[in-house]
C-alpha cells in the first residue's frame, strides 16, 4: 500500500452551507450527483443524505420508518450512540480511523424501524468539491430486527483532474432477519486518495447484499469490508465491478467470516484493467459447520496494467465448504468466435463481450443510475483503451 | 453452393483431415457419419473458419466465393451458420440481445422466434448460462433462425436430447432446411414445396434420429480424415448399426 501524506489535504475550514430543496441546485451538480447514485428529482427515495467536504448540507427521510441523520447530530442526540459508535472499527486501527476519529466532519446515521420494509432507497452523497479537500466520514447503519433497507451511496469528487482525499469508516449492523442491499458508486478523480473502512455484523437470519461499482479512474483506494456473519443462516454477498484506466491502484477487496450454522458468503468481482493495478482480495474464513462460502474473480487485462488476485479460503473446523474460481488474463478466444460466427466482427465481438463483462443488470439499480452506468460503460467501450 | 476440394487440415502438428472432396448443391442436405475422432467437427469448425484449425492444402468455396481463408464473421454474413454443440457462456450478454444482433442489420423479431423453439423465457437470461442440453439446441436454433443462413452446419442435433425436445428440434431443423410452409400464404403448400428452398445443410449424426425429421438424400462416413462409402443416409445408418465403421476401413485401403 502506498503511503499517504495527510498534509496534501485540508481537514479544516471547508463549511458550506445547507441546501434545504435539492431540485434548486444546478444542472452541473446535480449530473455529479447523479453519476454517483443521487437522483435529486427522484420521487422514489425514502431519505437523502448530502455531505459536501467538511459540512452536511443537506440530510432527511421522507419515510417515517426510516431515521436519516448526520451523524454528528446523532451522536448527540444518542448519547454518543454507545452501542453502535467504534464499536465494530478500531478507533486506533491506522492513520485514517485516527483522523477520523479525532476531527469528524460527518456521515449518515441510518436506522431502520423494527419489521419496516423500506422500498424505495436511501441516497447518499459523499462529494469532494473544494480543491485539497481532505474528508473524514463516518457512517453508522443499523437494519433493525425483520426490516428492509435499501442504500445506495455515492462518492464523488466535482471534477476528473481534482485532488482530494476521502476517509470513511462505516459501520453496519443487520439485527435479526433484516435485510440490506447496499450499493457504492465510487466516481473519484486522477488525484483522489481513497481510504473507506468497514465492518458489518449480519445476526440470525439477516442478510446483507453488497454491491460496488467503480468505473472511473482513482489514484489510489484502499479498502477491505470485513463483514461477520454472526447468526444462524446470516447471509452476505458481495458484487463487484471494477476498471482501472491507467493511473488508477484499486486494492480492494472483501473479508467474510462465517461464526455461526448454515452462514452463507460469497463474493464475486469481475474487474478489468486498461492500464491501471487492481488487487483484488477476498477472504472467506469458516469457523462453523455447516457454512458455505464461495470466492469468484473474473479479470480481463485490456491494453496493460496488471490484475492480481489473491483469494483466500481458510477452514477452522471440519464441514465447512469453501469454493474459489478465478481467471485472470484476456477474453476467452472461444468466446469472441462463438460471436463472430454470428456475423460479428473481431471488434464488435469484443467489446459486446466487454459490456457483457461490466453488466449490472443484476444489481437492481434505480433506472436513471442505471442509464447513467450504462452510459459510462460506452464511454469506456469508445475509448481507445478498450 | 458449397465445394471442398482436396482439403487438408491440422490442429497444431496433428493433420485431422487428409484430403477430403465434397460437394453440396443448392437445396441439398448432407448427412455426415463418423466414428469418434474421425474429423467430423474438425469439418464443420474448419468450414465455420476457426483459429485452431488451419487449412494447410485445398480450397473451400461458398457461393462461389474462395473462403479458405476467410474470418469468421465474413462466413457468418455470406450465409455460412452454425450451432455449436457447447457453446460457451457469456455473462452479461442476455439471449434476447445476442439474437437481435444475429440479424446482421436486419429486423429480428425476437418474440415470434422464441416462441417456436419455447424459449421466451431465456430471453432475459445470460446466453447458455446454466442451460440445459435441449435448452443450448433450442438456443442455437434460435440465433440460427435469426441469422436465416444460406448454409447450416448442425454438430449432433439429437445429443444430449430428451424426446420431447427432439421432436421440436427436429421440426426446427427442417423448417430453417427447407423454409415455412404455411396453408396462409398465397401460393398453396404443394407449389411451395415445388418451389423448394435454396437453403442446403450439413449435418452430423450418431444415432440417425434427425433422419426421422428431414429430408436427406446423400451421407457419407468420415474415417480418419478420409470421406468414404457415399449412399442414402438410412442406408449407411443401418448399415454401421449391423456391422459398425469396420467395413469402411476395407473401403479405404
Amino acid at each position: 500500500m502506498k503511503k499517504v501524506d495527510l498534509n496534501l489535504y485540508k481537514f479544516d475550514g471547508l463549511e458550506h452551507d445547507a441546501v434545504a430543496d435539492l431540485t434548486t441546485l444546478n444542472a452541473e451538480d446535480k449530473e455529479q450527483l447523479l453519476m454517483a447514485g443521487v437522483d435529486v428529482d427522484s420521487e422514489e427515495t425514502s431519505g437523502t443524505f448530502l455531505q459536501v467536504d467538511h459540512s452536511n448540507v443537506h440530510c432527511g427521510s421522507t419515510n417515517k420508518d426510516v431515521e436519516v441523520m448526520d451523524i454528528k447530530k446523532a451522536l448527540e442526540k444518542y448519547d454518543g450512540l454507545p452501542d453502535y459508535y467504534f464499536k465494530l472499527v478500531d478507533k486506533d486501527k491506522d492513520e485514517f480511523t485516527k483522523s477520523a476519529a479525532e476531527n469528524l466532519h460527518g456521515g449518515y446515521f441510518v436506522r431502520t424501524k423494527k419489521g419496516a420494509k423500506i422500498k424505495a432507497p436511501v441516497q447518499s452523497c459523499l462529494f469532494l468539491k473544494a480543491e485539497q479537500s481532505g474528508q473524514n466520514i463516518h457512517n453508522i447503519v443499523v437494519v433493525e430486527e425483520d426490516s428492509e433497507l435499501q442504500i445506495i451511496t455515492g462518492c464523488a469528487a466535482s471534477h476528473g483532474k481534482f485532488t482530494g482525499a476521502h476517509f470513511g469508516i462505516s459501520e453496519i449492523y443487520i439485527k435479526k432477519g433484516g435485510k440490506l442491499t447496499f450499493t457504492m458508486v465510487h466516481n473519484w478523480g486522477e488525484n483522489v486518495t481513497v481510504r473507506p473502512r468497514t465492518v458489518g455484523v449480519v445476526e440470525e437470519g439477516g442478510v446483507l447484499l453488497n454491491n460496488y461499482v467503480l468505473l472511473k479512474k482513482v489514484k489510489d483506494v484502499q479498502s477491505y469490508p470485513t463483514i461477520f456473519l454472526n447468526g444462524e443462516g446470516a447471509v452476505a454477498r458481495f458484487n463487484s465491478v471494477l476498471v482501472a484506466p491507467e493511473g488508477s491502484h484499486i486494492d480492494t477487496g472483501t473479508r467474510i467470516i462465517m461464526n455461526a450454522p448454515n452462514t452463507r458468503g460469497e463474493i464475486i468481482s469481475r474487474t478489468i484493467t486498461t492500464g491501471g493495478t487492481i488487487i483484488s482480495r477476498g477472504h472467506i474464513q469458516g469457523n462453523y459447520a455447516p457454512a458455505r462460502g464461495h470466492l469468484e474473480c473474473q479479470g480481463l487485462l485490456l491494453g496493460g496494467g496488471i490484475i492480481h488476485a489473491i483469494p483466500e479460503l481458510e477452514a477452522t473446523v471440519e464441514g465447512v465448504e469453501l469454493s474459489h474460481e478465478a481467471a485472470v488474463g484476456k477474453i476467452a478466444q472461444e468466446e469472441i468466435e462463438y460471436l463472430m460466427a454470428r456475423g460479428m466482427d473481431e471488434e464488435e465481438a469484443t467489446s459486446t463481450i466487454v459490456r457483457g463483462f461490466l453488466n449490472v443488470d443484476d444489481m437492481g439499480l434505480p433506472k436513471k443510475l442505471q442509464i447513467e452506468i450504462d452510459k459510462q460503460i460506452a464511454e469506456l467501450d469508445s475509448s481507445d483503451a478498450m | 453452393m458449397l465445394k471442398i476440394e482436396d482439403l487438408h487440415v491440422s490442429i497444431g502438428d496433428k493433420e485431422v483431415i487428409k484430403g477430403l472432396n465434397l460437394h453440396i448443391k443448392e437445396g441439398e442436405t448432407f448427412i455426415l457419419f463418423g466414428p469418434n475422432g474421425s474429423g467430423k467437427t474438425s469439418l464443420l469448425m474448419t468450414l465455420m473458419g476457426f483459429s485452431n484449425y488451419t487449412v494447410t492444402k485445398g480450397k473451400i468455396t461458398f457461393k462461389g466465393e474462395d473462403i479458405t481463408y476467410a474470418p469468421i464473421y465474413e462466413r457468418a454474413r455470406l450465409g455460412v451458420g452454425m450451432s455449436f454443440q457447447r457453446p460457451p457462456t457469456i455473462h452479461g450478454l442476455k439471449t434476447r440481445h445476442l439474437v437481435e444482433m444475429c440479424g446482421n442489420g436486419s429486423k429480428v423479431d425476437v418474440e415470434r422466434l422464441a416462441k417456436k423453439v419455447n424459449m421466451e423465457t431465456f430471453l432475459d437470461r445470460d446466453i447458455n448460462s446454466g442451460f440445459s442440453g435441449g435448452e443450448i439446441k433450442r438456443s442455437e436454433l434460435l440465433q440460427l433462425m435469426a441469422q436465416n443462413p444460406g448454409m447450416v452446419l448442425f454438430d449432433e442435433p439429437e445429443s444430449g436430447v430428451d424426446l420431447e425436445n427432439m421432436h421440436l428440434i427436429g421440426e426446427m431443423v427442417r423448417t430453417l432446411l427447407d423454409g415455412e410452409i404455411r396453408p396462409n400464404l398465397d401460393l398453396s403448400m404443394k407449389e411451395q414445396k415445388e418451389m423448394g428452398s435454396s437453403t442446403c445443410g450439413l449435418i452430423i449424426t450418431h444415432t440417425g434420429h434427425i433422419l426421422d425429421y428431414i429430408n436427406a438424400d446423400r451421407g457419407q462416413v468420415l474415417y480418419n480424415g478420409h470421406l468414404c462409402c457415399e449412399a442414402r443416409p438410412r442406408d449407411i445408418l443401418e448399415h454401421i448399426r449391423k456391422y459398425g465403421y469396420q467395413e469402411c476401413v476395407k473401403c479405404l485401403k
